[in-house]
């Protein structure tokens, strides 16, 4: 973990209430793809945490939604702009887990942190299927980045605006590995219900701190109670306990 | 000694910035991005006899100036803090922590002081008769002065170390319950603890905590504090601990100056890592600005 004031280097609209930041400086605390950064903004007391997209080094992006006062700061920032930034929170995704035919599966805006694993995935020479979930062909994005990655892509809309008609268990494939998931509660569910194989499921709550102090975003699981912000936001297959 | 030290019950503390339970944990998240001794000491996160998962999420709301919390005193239980807690501590911490203790009976809370009271790490027990987060426990003894008292009596008698009884302001004469505390034997009191508060999500139309209710602190309740420390400490004897709100090295001062002996800081942690450390660093020439010698001296330095 490290608070730096990190500087927006870029900040357009990619779809409806649907933006991308890429904030430069020492993001060197980020390790992992699947973690994130907690951004301190004016006026606001608690700092807001954002998934990883993807960071290299020296710039780290995310993809954001604006639905709330947060985020409506966030999408009206200018490039040149210094923002305090809390970077490497979170366990993130484990991708030497992935066997030989990894599964990477994204719900909305879920499926941001999926590009930077895929693309560590691939570097390590693995076949990456990428199923990324949306409600209609308007809320679709980054799927032409993952083809340009090499990734074998498939799209699901619930109201069959493009793609598979459904949901992203309607497109699961059977021959996977591993998967790798990331989305809204009732996604993760499905697909903790549908697949067959083992994998790693990106969980999101209310945090206060975001790096475990504060017990404000605790969750049960098999293997003990967890703190979301610090031994996840990723969570085993295996450990995870649905309390409903 | 130092122009920053003061004596709390007692026992010399470098600095009198201590940040406050349940925002600090056991200490080692702080420990891997700076030197914790720099700290007077700090209060670790609120135990108690058995084990707690705490209230369901959400537990946090965001609000002008500070946040609202319901975690509910989630903590390991007191036998894990002593087997496991505190030796891990005892490898970045090296001075005198502060045991921070809830229940839900009186026998609850003396049966874990008494634990911790025998841990040569713990300097001083945190008696929590506060947490709005808890039901059947927890405040409910800290709103009448008998209750109050009752706890800190039956504390007294069974543990060695300086008691520190912790304060809710959500009661009508915080002064009689302190005085009460007092006169049961309390060696020092910390106040206060959050204020109870609600937020409604006008998306959904229901509460943001699922608790309906939670703890607010923050900067915002930095005034409310400071008036009822000011209360507090010009009706008793035994040192207060001021909490609530602050965040900067001139918030500890105003603390002071009110009565506090020294000063705990939550909310502002939770933000910045490293606010605890900012304002050890910030106090020297915050006391030059206001030509203040000695820390020591400027307790319940005010007319």
């Amino acid at each position: 973990m490290k608070d730096c004031l990190l500087r927006v280097a870029e900040n357009k609209q990619l779809g409806k209430d649907l933006f991308k930041m890429v904030l430069a400086g020492d993001v060197s605390a980020i390790t992992a793809p699947g973690q994130f950064i907690n951004i301190k903004l004016d006026g606001l007391f608690l700092r807001r945490p954002i998934s990883v997209n993807d960071a290299d080094g020296k710039t780290v992006t995310i993809i954001y939604k604006v639905v709330g006062k947060g985020t409506e700061m966030l999408c009206k920032m200018e490039p040149g702009q210094e923002l305090m930034v809390l970077t490497g929170l979170g366990n993130g995704f484990d991708p030497g887990a992935a066997g030989d035919k990894p599964l990477l599966i994204g719900g909305g805006i879920g499926t941001a942190p999926m590009y930077m694993l895929a693309k560590q995935l691939l570097a390590m020479g693995k076949p990456v299927k990428v199923v990324m979930g949306f409600n209609g062909k308007d809320d679709v994005f980054y799927e032409e980045e993952f083809k340009a990655l090499g990734c074998d892509v498939q799209v699901t809309t619930v109201d069959g605006s493009k793609g598979i008609k459904g949901f992203v268990t309607d497109a699961l494939p059977e021959d996977s590995t591993y998967f790798y998931a990331c989305g809204p509660e009732p996604m993760l569910k499905a697909v903790y219900k549908a697949a067959k194989m083992s994998g790693e499921l990106s969980f999101e709550e209310r945090m206060g701190c975001g790096f475990g102090a504060c017990m404000g975003c605790s969750c049960k699981t098999l293997t003990g109670y967890k703190r979301i912000c610090k031994d996840g936001p990723v969570m085993k297959k295996e450990e995870i306990l649905w309390e409903d | 000694m130092g122009r920053l030290s003061v004596n709390l019950c007692g026992i010399e503390l470098d600095n009198p910035v201590i940040p406050a339970s349940g925002t600090f944990g056991y200490g080692y998240e702080f420990a891997e991005i700076y030197d914790i001794n720099c700290l007077g000491t700090f209060s670790f996160k609120g135990t108690t006899r058995d084990p707690r998962f705490g209230n369901p999420t959400p537990r946090i709301a965001e609000c002008t100036g500070g946040l609202i919390n319901a975690v509910g005193l989630q903590n390991p239980g007191v036998d894990k803090v002593i087997e496991e807690e505190l030796p891990r501590l005892a490898k970045c911490f090296h001075k005198p922590v502060m045991a921070n203790v809830s229940g839900f009976s009186v026998e609850d809370y003396v049966y874990t002081c008494e634990k911790l009271d025998k841990e040569p790490q713990v300097g001083w027990l945190e008696v929590n008769v506060s947490c709005p987060n808890v039901h059947g426990g927890g405040m409910s003894f800290g709103t009448n002065p008998e209750s109050a008292a009752e706890v800190v009596k039956a504390v007294k008698a069974k543990t060695t170390k300086p008691v520190i009884i912790k304060l809710t302001p959500n009661v009508t004469d915080i002064v009689s319950i302190a005085k009460a505390c007092e006169e049961a034997g309390a060696d020092g009191i910390s106040l206060i603890n959050t204020i109870l508060g609600m937020r409604i999500n006008l998306k959904t139309k229901k509460p943001v905590i699922a608790n309906t209710m939670g703890g607010f602190s923050g900067p915002a309740v930095f005034p409310v504090a400071l008036r009822m420390v000011y209360q507090v400490a010009h009706a008793v004897k035994v040192p207060v601990i001021g909490i609530g709100g602050v965040s900067t090295a001139e918030d500890v001062l105003e603390m002071m100056m009110a009565g506090a002996t020294a000063v705990e800081v939550g909310a502002a942690n939770l933000v910045n890592p490293m606010a605890c450390k900012d304002i050890v660093d910030s106090l020297p020439a915050a006391m030059d600005k206001y030509g203040i010698e000695n820390l020591s001296e400027l307790i319940g330095g005010t007319c």
